[in-house]
């Protein structure tokens, strides 16, 4: 029950808005995040969005990461 | 897109020779508090391919094995007075003192599993005549949706038998237990909401190191190498491996809304003793939506009844959510104990340990 999935949202009314799951999709409350918009990726637990994905901070983790690995010894 | 990423063979190879650079001769102790993080890691058989001196061992993180069999014998009790319980899926089938949930559903209680409190809330519009009662259960990452229906005036006939517990406060438990933990690998959705700050404190105090960890097998792996490189520093401090989905401050307002409906409360653990403030409780303003103060629930089961781990015939749980024994230690397992038949919680819920063990193989453990 823990597991809280990442889902791609595609439309938003109010405080719902309907996810797409890879090609399921679902409804989710979006209440608990302030700037959702269409495209964006976010993490679903129980029905509710609690994180946004940044695609921005996913490819300067990669970067990060390589900079970590080639100064470690 | 960016799971894909997070998964590549040749990074991979890359984060272990590294690891296996760093990682010196000395036996290092690293404990993860997520059901999640113990599925990447068994699944993809990554303790294999760590050096043999680091051992990454699961410690309290699946909320469905910890709620104490009293607390599930409350929501018993409260079918048996004409309720409707609802609840998560895990729950139904996690032993109680001497039934459970599933049980009680197949000798007619009207049990029904819900997604999300929401569900819940929606039942009790349309069962006026009902009392419905969620048994909220689960860390800081389903706490906030608790707390979230609580505070939009649900209906009368609506309340929450609250078993909502923190992860910090176990860690502490486990710190100044001894248990020669050298890091941890922080829980990365339980850390959208709270952020990295509830972890410092643990840093400081007890000189451990922490990386929250996002749930992709090179996530944690890349996360046991920033571990590996603070020990080898002899650095404490709390890194974020995650931050594409964590930030520092986490999700306020979640937190905000566990803040305004719920208190922290000192309860027991399955497996666990009581572990001071670990666990939150409705506040006086809500009462009304609290069904332990609206109703008087009296399971008829004596204290002494339950027993020291599981409060059942489990007899390892406790050692395991501790991280001091692993499912192999145990001879029920795979014999009386399967996930179709669990004996105790850790076989019930799919992040359990002793489930994972029996799907995945008990080798990879
Ligand atoms: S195998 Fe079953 S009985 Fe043994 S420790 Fe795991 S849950 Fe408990």
């Amino acid at each position: 029950m823990c597991l809280a999935v990442p889902a791609k949202v595609t439309t938003i009314n109010g405080d719902e808005a309907v996810l797409d799951y890879g090609g399921v999709i679902r409804k989710a409350n979006i209440s608990m995040l302030s700037d959702v918009k269409v495209g964006d990726y976010v993490l679903v637990h129980v029905g509710y969005a609690i994180s946004k994905m940044d695609e921005d901070e996913a490819l300067e983790t990669l970067k990060l990461w390589d900079e970590m690995l080639a100064a470690a010894q | 897109m960016m799971q894909n990423t997070f998964n590549d063979k040749y990074t991979a190879a890359r984060i272990i020779r590294k690891i296996k650079s760093i990682s010196g001769k000395r036996k290092i102790k690293l404990m993860h508090v997520c059901g999640t993080h113990e599925q990447t890691i068994t699944k993809n058989g990554l303790r294999a391919l760590l050096p043999e001196n680091i051992e990454v061992v699961p410690g309290p993180g699946c909320p469905v094995c910890i709620t104490p069999a009293r607390e599930i014998d409350k929501a018993i009790y409260l079918s048996h007075s004409g309720a409707i319980i609802t609840t998560y899926g895990d729950m139904l089938r996690v032993p109680g003192g001497n039934s459970s949930l599933a049980r009680e559903k197949a000798q007619g209680g009207d049990i029904r599993i819900v997604y999300s409190p929401f569900e819940a809330v929606e039942i009790a519009k349309r069962n006026p005549d009902k009392n419905i009662v969620f048994l909220g259960i689960g860390f800081e990452t389903t706490a906030p949706m608790t707390a979230e229906v609580v505070k939009n005036a649900p209906p009368g006939n609506f309340s929450v038998l609250c078993s909502h517990r923190l992860v910090p406060p176990a860690m502490e438990l486990l710190l100044k237990g001894g248990y020669d933990i050298d890091g941890f690998i922080d829980p990365g959705h339980v850390s959208t909401i709270i952020g990295t700050a509830p972890y410092v404190p643990l840093s400081e105090k007890y000189h451990i190191s922490q990386v929250i960890s996002g749930f992709e097998p090179l996530d944690v792996l890349m996360s046991i190498f920033m571990l590996l490189g603070q020990i080898k520093n002899n650095m404490a401090i709390v890194e974020n491996e995650y931050i594409r989905a964590v930030k520092p401050e986490g999700n306020l307002h979640a937190q905000k809304l566990m803040r305004d409906v719920f208190e922290p409360c000192s309860k027991e653990w399955r497996g666990l003793p009581v572990i001071p403030d670990a666990s939150l409780k409705i506040k006086p303003e809500f009462s009304d939506y609290d069904a332990e103060i609206r109703f008087d629930i009296n399971p008829r089961i004596n204290s002494e009844d339950y027993g020291a781990a599981c409060g059942i015939d489990c007899p390892l749980c406790g050692n395991i959510l501790k991280g001091l024994s692993n499912p192999a230690d145990c001879e029920l397992f795979g014999k009386a104990c399967t996930p179709e038949n669990p004996v105790g919680a850790c076989m019930v819920s799919s992040e359990g340990t002793c489930n994972i063990a029996y799907r995945y193989g008990i080798n990879q453990i």
